[in-house]
């Protein structure tokens, strides 16, 4: 079987199916349940401790931002993005200043700066943080495994056709693929181009098809 | 369709950073300097020639904050546009492929013709 802890895209298919086999009902449910806590666990665990005895933090609080980064920041981007298919001033907006555009929407993105870089039919972008797994996460919550692991860090910087092809997406020559490395200040998110056959959509239905992996730029939106 | 080519180079609002080195388009190199510490200039960019894309604006300097200083001064940071041809002798993509990434102003020296690090 196939190692999902060092083969990204195994451990991205196993994500997606399930077809052929039934989970463990009583396998650990993390990776680290398996053997003592590490030590960044215990530190950070330690930290937490004293801020609530001094009463700076709560448990709830930290539950609740635990809560938003599984139960809303994933879908903030994909409304973003939705809203600047269907309003071209946004999206000159959030071309602009991809901050300023998202406070607009009531989205503080928690960084500096946010840059939108548009796909066209002549150009198509792809992020990756080479140097360690910078990622908009008030944007697209929790960086999926492949983002941080090595194999995606390394290759999509010197051999990006070859990864999108891994992840299903095949460019002809006459695009130009542009890689952002996400390497210092700055977060990025793709505006992926609108499909045919959305015409007339709801920026809710456009947002379905805006999924994590279009707005990195590894794959674009399909009408399903 | 009529849409701009989003590859051209970056109109940006941001605030513009005063006594800047650098203007969107200039040829830059980055320095090949192997320094110890915590940097922010990727290993496989130094020594590359590439174009200023756009001005971010000043930032805290990140080789500070990372030991507990206050990164005053800010430093100047551009987005730098390289042509992946460049970055990489032996890159099997067509010409037209690039790579961007953000890099500050004392990692970056002006760019003469053909003086690229790399043979050609």
């Amino acid at each position: 079987m196939t190692d999902h802890r060092t083969d990204y895209y195994a451990a991205r298919k196993h994500a997606h199916d399930h077809g052929d086999h039934v989970h463990d009902p009583h396998a650990p449910l993390n990776e680290h349940d398996n053997g003592p806590p590490s030590e960044y666990e215990i530190m950070s665990r330690a930290m937490q401790e004293i801020l609530e005895a001094k009463g700076l933090i709560t448990a709830d609080e930290i539950r609740r931002r635990m809560e938003q980064f599984e139960e809303d920041f994933p879908y903030r981007g994909s409304r973003v993005v939705a809203r600047a298919w269907v309003d071209p001033a946004f999206r000159k907006r959030l071309l602009e200043d991809g901050r300023a555009a998202c406070i607009e929407m009531g989205i503080d993105i928690e960084a500096e700066r946010l840059i939108a870089v548009e796909n066209t039919p002549e150009v198509h972008n792809m992020i990756v943080c080479t140097l360690c797994s910078c990622y908009p996460r008030a944007l697209l919550g929790m960086p999926p495994t492949w983002y941080k692991s090595r194999n995606y860090r390394s290759r999509v910087v010197f051999e990006p056709r070859s990864v999108l092809k891994e992840f299903g997406t095949e460019l002809p020559d006459n695009v130009t693929v542009r890689v952002h490395d996400s390497n210092a200040d700055m977060r990025y998110v793709v505006i992926p181009m609108r499909p045919k056959g959305t015409e007339g959509w709801t920026e809710e239905q456009l947002a379905e098809i805006l999924t994590r992996d279009t707005l990195v730029g590894v794959t674009v939106p399909r009408v399903r | 369709m009529n849409e701009p080519k989003s590859h051209s180079v970056g109109k940006s609002a941001y605030a513009p950073a005063p006594g800047r080195r650098f203007e969107v388009g200039d040829r830059v190199r980055v320095k090949r300097r192997f320094p110890p510490g915590h940097r922010r200039t990727p290993t496989y960019i130094r020594g590359k020639v590439g174009e200023i894309e756009r001005i971010c604006g000043a930032f805290p300097n990140p080789e500070e904050l990372a030991y507990g200083f206050d990164g005053e001064p800010k430093k100047v940071l551009y987005r730098v546009r390289f042509a992946q041809k460049e970055v990489w002798p032996r890159y099997t993509g067509p010409d037209r492929d690039l790579i961007e990434m953000e890099i500050y102003e004392h990692w970056l020296e002006p760019a003469m013709a053909g003086t690229s690090d790399e043979k050609k």
